[in-house]
């Protein structure tokens, strides 16, 4: 029995035995093929995924291009700061990461969720810039806390530095952290580790440029996408492709005559745009008040953005290039332009002016911008003097289309083509115009005072700083006229400056060489016994001008108008544009005081003192450095009506 | 030819002089000259899996030290009085898992592991002897095969512990005891109708199971199952180890130079993931000759099973030696995405744990069945 058991025992362990090595070869084999499809088969598949694991690209970003006067004056340069940078896919719970950041006061907590945004429409491996530009106290804060932020990290970045400050933002323009919305526009591979891009100005227009190109590095990462040394005998094989910089752009603007600009403008809201008349370049161009752009790129908390928004100054709004205003009497030498070359006018005849015009079959009474007679006056006298009964007579004789297609050739109401992006066209306006602009058709018809009103600048014509320097040139150069651009060309590699060519603009044709002379003669009149005598008394060189003022309201048929009585807002816009040398203009320029009042006191100076800069190329003469605000005594008001 | 005579019985002594030692020890040459290479292999892959960690290897050395005390304790000890002990061990296992998972419980966390201030100690691996023991042990008193009274009993001494320890949870472990158990009852002659039945009535359990489940349940499960359909979170591992040893390919990278391994990338790469260290540094070629030093334990392990006498040394020596290749074919799969990821180590390769230990304590068991053998049949 016992045996039989165990004869039948040994016969189960055997089989038993037998079954389960079996068993055991053909799971091995399976493991086998396994094996065999992962490292023969699909081998190279796998070792090209064991590479990418463990070299990561890191992004070197480009230094930035530096943006020089027309002489290689550094305006805008980079400088090292330190910034919080946040990579995704290494932190493990972003916002809550943010939460605490914020508590610790190194972002404010309105920003939390547009950054979130800003993260996750980054790569999951791009080291996101959260925090700009830390001072040395947060840079302590976040060190002593730096364990609780996986995945962020303290890096020195190069970022934008302003040695002027506020001097020409409006045409340099700046930079901040790229948005939302510049992630939909750029090539982000390509802004891989770049925190800040241009926004206005140059540093907008020419970002591509100034950006350069970023370059890389390849790093030994481990899993946790920390770099790490390599380890063992393992020899990677590391490559890096170094940055290509940005160019460095060199403007057309001439630092110490934007700096007499700015100092000139001061205080006052206004614009200055200065131009050479033979190539277009942008020698100053200012607005005021102006802004600080390092705000910008070291990132405005949301009260310091509200505080610039919100001022009733508009320090954003770029004057020069967006303010839209009433040309005032500076438009006058255009419409004498359009009577002379359509015969209206016989420059020898003197026409009497007792201070008030009616247009025949009317009783409305057109005056002199500030009342008086000017009595007899030739167009010479009409221009130095700036008569606007003469030019009410003018343009009631040329009608609005001849003054529109007139002035169209002087760029009134379309775009310089300047070379930042802002500009507004203004307004010419037409019967045309009208009809469109207006819904009701009791408006929509032009009347024939409304043309009078076109001859001295007043009603619907609106134009910008920009375009009356623009026009200025084109008079100056005589009906030439050039694409105003504030980058004149590139540095190169070599510090060689390379200039681009001026890019010509459709200017005035048909109009005669004795025509031309006339009204020179009748700027010139106006800045040695006309409405700007007192900045031509003693300027070492001929300043052909024209003063204006645009009307900010309309004068009451009856009522006598005093600049004093009405509030600061509601005065007058002061208006001056002038070109000189006069016999071989070098510099055109406009000037633009918001309420200023009248374009002889308030405006005139100032543009006397940029003209100096430029033309001197030494600090303005003493006398002619009258403060802006101050009313000069003794200013041609007893000749009666300036403008 | 006098020198070479010198030399052939100077050898032919040490052979004898080392005979006699073994068999002093109860020990088996063949199995101890396996062992001992795998140890060596083991040495070798743990230097480059711990980034040149001299320390580990000073732990290993002493795991394996504490590991072969055990197993030639153990060799000593007689079938007869192992399956005395085999209830008292049981007994006391189920008792330590208890107060295990009543402190994971209280703790709320997982808990595998017993402070006993000097050393930790993981009551699961006593199971992992204990459990084919008491099975051994119980059939040994039976006629084989096993009748369905004697099955439920067994099923009850096999499911009891690694439900308590898949409770921990540590699955890994408890599929192992469980396979332990069952291979006792498989060698024992369980029926292939029945095995068959068994694995229907599972089949079914599991599709009826599957209706009443949650989808978050579900979807876990399917994760279990399938981890590469979840990459970042269970699947990274198979995804990065798969990655480790396809890029291998025949050769390997050679030591220290695989960079899944040694950036970091490799998760758990001296523990559960070795087997794709191996595969990543020394190629397919180095895995075979694993495989190969591992049947050879197999074969031997078997062989010393199959000679040892009576039913409880049989069943036990051959639950033990198949058990030693279960662990190879769990680790091995779930590395190379065969399996779902359980935590099971490779078998004296992976660095750390009490398992060492225990193996080597089963071999050593095996070894004592083996050298007692004539002492029962006389």
């Amino acid at each position: 029995m016992r045996i039989k058991d165990q004869w039948n025992e040994q016969r189960i362990y055997s089989s038993r035995t037998f079954a389960a090595m079996l068993i055991i070869g053909l799971l091995s084999l399976a493991l086998l093929g396994k094996l065999a499809y992962l490292q023969i088969i699909r081998h190279d598949y796998y070792l090209e995924l064991s590479q990418g694991n463990r070299v990561r690209q890191d992004p070197i970003p480009a230094s930035r291009g530096l943006i020089l006067d027309r002489r290689g004056r550094v305006l805008v340069d980079n400088e090292p700061a330190f910034q919080l940078e946040l990579i995704r896919e290494q932190t493990p719970d972003l916002p809550g990461t943010l939460q605490r950041l914020a508590k610790l006061g190194l972002i404010n907590q309105e920003d939390i969720e547009p950054l979130k945004r800003i993260i996750h429409s980054r790569r999951s491996f791009d080291s996101v810039p959260i925090r700009l530009r830390l001072s040395d106290e947060e840079i302590g804060r976040f060190a002593v806390h730096r364990y609780e932020f996986e995945g962020v990290e303290l890096r020195a970045r190069q970022t934008r530095h302003y040695p002027y400050g506020e001097l020409g933002v409006h045409a340099l323009g700046y930079v901040a952290a790229v948005s939302e919305d510049d992630l939909d526009r750029i090539d982000k591979p390509g802004y891989a580790g770049t925190t800040l891009i241009g926004k206005l100005g140059v540093e907008s227009a020419y970002e591509t440029q100034l950006h350069g190109l970023n370059g890389y590095q390849q790093i030994l990462v481990n899993a946790q996408g920390r770099s790490v040394k390599f380890q063992g005998a393992y020899q990677p094989d590391l490559r890096a492709e170094a940055p290509v910089a940005g160019r460095d752009l060199v403007l057309a603007l001439d630092l110490p005559t934007q700096q007499a600009a700015e100092a000139a403008l001061g205080d006052h809201r206004g614009a200055i745009v200065a131009l050479d008349p033979t190539n277009g370049d942008v020698l100053a161009l200012v607005s005021h008040p102006g802004f600080d752009p390092s705000l910008f790129s070291r990132g405005l908390t949301r009260s310091e953005y509200s505080q610039l928004t919100n001022n009733e100054d508009k320090p954003l709004l770029n004057r020069a290039l967006r303010g839209t205003y009433p040309s005032g009497s500076t438009i006058k030498p255009v419409m004498a332009l359009a009577g002379l070359t359509y015969n209206l006018i016989d420059p020898e005849r003197r026409e009497f002016c007792n201070g008030s015009f009616h247009l025949p079959g009317s009783s409305h009474m057109y005056r002199e911008g500030k009342g008086g007679k000017h009595g007899a006056v030739d167009l010479v006298d009409a221009l130095a003097r700036s008569c606007d009964v003469y030019f009410y007579g003018l343009a009631a004789q040329l009608g609005v289309e001849r003054i529109a297609t007139f002035a169209a050739q002087f760029g009134i109401g379309s775009l310089t083509g300047i070379d930042i992006s802002g500009e507004k066209p203004g307004l010419l306006p037409t019967p045309e115009w009208k009809k469109q602009a207006f819904r009701r058709p009791q408006d929509q018809v032009w009347f024939p005072g409304e043309t009078v009103n076109f001859g001295i600048g007043q009603g619907y014509l609106l134009v910008t700083p920009l375009q009356l320097a623009h026009m200025t040139a084109e008079l100056a150069e005589r009906g030439r006229s050039y694409r105003p651009r504030l980058v004149m060309g590139v540095r190169d590699a070599n510090g060689v400056i390379v200039r681009n060519p001026a890019v010509a603009a459709s200017g005035a044709t048909g109009i005669s060489a004795a025509n031309w002379d006339l009204v020179l003669r009748g700027m010139i009149g106006a800045t040695t016994y006309g409405t700007a005598a007192l900045i031509g008394k003693d300027a070492r060189y001929r300043i052909a001008g024209k003063t204006g003022t645009a009307q900010v309201f309309t004068v009451a048929q009856n009522a006598h108008y005093n600049a004093k009585t009405v509030a600061e807002r509601l005065r007058d816009h002061a208006w001056f544009i002038a070109f000189a040398p006069a016999e071989a203009p070098r510099i055109a320029i406009s000037v633009l005081v918001e309420n200023g009042g009248f374009g002889a006191s308030a405006a005139a100076p100032l543009a006397r003192r940029v003209m100096d800069a430029y033309l001197l190329e030494g600090p303005a003469p003493a006398a002619t450095t009258t403060p802006a605000a101050a009313t000069p005594a003794g200013a041609p008001q007893s000749a009666g009506a300036t403008q | 030819m006098i020198l070479d005579d010198n030399r052939d019985s100077a050898a032919r002594r040490t052979f004898s002089a080392t005979a006699r030692l073994l068999s002093a020890l109860k020990l088996d040459g063949p199995l101890l000259v396996g062992l001992g290479l795998l140890t060596v292999y083991a040495l070798i892959v743990q230097y480059s899996a711990s980034g040149q960690s001299l320390e580990t290897i000073l732990r290993t050395l002493m795991r394996i030290g504490i590991g072969a005390f055990a197993m030639i304790a153990l060799a000593h000890s007689s079938p007869n009085f192992l399956r005395s002990l085999a209830p008292w061990l049981y007994g006391a296992g189920i008792l330590l898992l208890l107060v295990v998972d009543a402190i994971g419980y209280v703790g709320k966390g997982a808990q595998r592991w017993l402070d006993l201030g000097l050393i930790r100690f993981q009551p699961s691996e006593i199971m992992k002897l204990a459990v084919p023991m008491l099975a051994a042990s119980f059939m040994h008193e039976r006629r084989l095969p096993p009748d369905w009274r004697n099955l439920i009993v067994l099923a009850g001494i096999v499911i009891l512990p690694a439900a308590l320890v898949a409770m921990q949870p540590d699955l890994g472990t408890a599929v192992l005891i469980f396979a332990t158990g069952a291979l006792v009852v498989l060698m024992a002659g369980l029926q292939w109708q029945v095995i068959g039945g068994l694995a229907c009535a599972g089949t079914g359990a599991a599709v009826i199971g599957w209706r009443f489940l949650h989808d978050y349940q579900r979807q876990r499960i399917r994760i279990f199952l399938d981890p590469q359909s979840d990459p970042l979170g269970s699947g990274y591992h198979i995804i990065q180890s798969q990655i480790a040893i396809g890029s291998g390919g025949l050769f390997g990278k050679g030591w220290m130079n695989g960079s899944q391994a040694q950036l970091d990338f490799l998760p758990e790469r001296s523990t559960d993931f070795i087997f794709a260290v191996i595969g990543e540094e020394f190629g397919l070629l180095g895995l075979i000759v694993l495989l190969l030093l591992y049947l050879f334990i197999l074969s031997r392990a078997v062989f010393l099973a199959s000679q040892s006498s009576g039913t409880f040394a049989r069943l036990l020596g051959l639950s033990l030696a198949l058990t030693f290749f279960v662990y190879v074919l769990i680790n091995a799969g779930m590395v190379t995405g065969l399996l779902p990821v359980v935590g099971v180590p490779l078998p004296l390769i992976s660095y750390g744990g009490t398992s060492v230990v225990t193996l080597l304590a089963g071999f050593g068991i095996l070894m004592g069945l083996y050298s007692h053998r004539k002492l029962v049949n006389s």
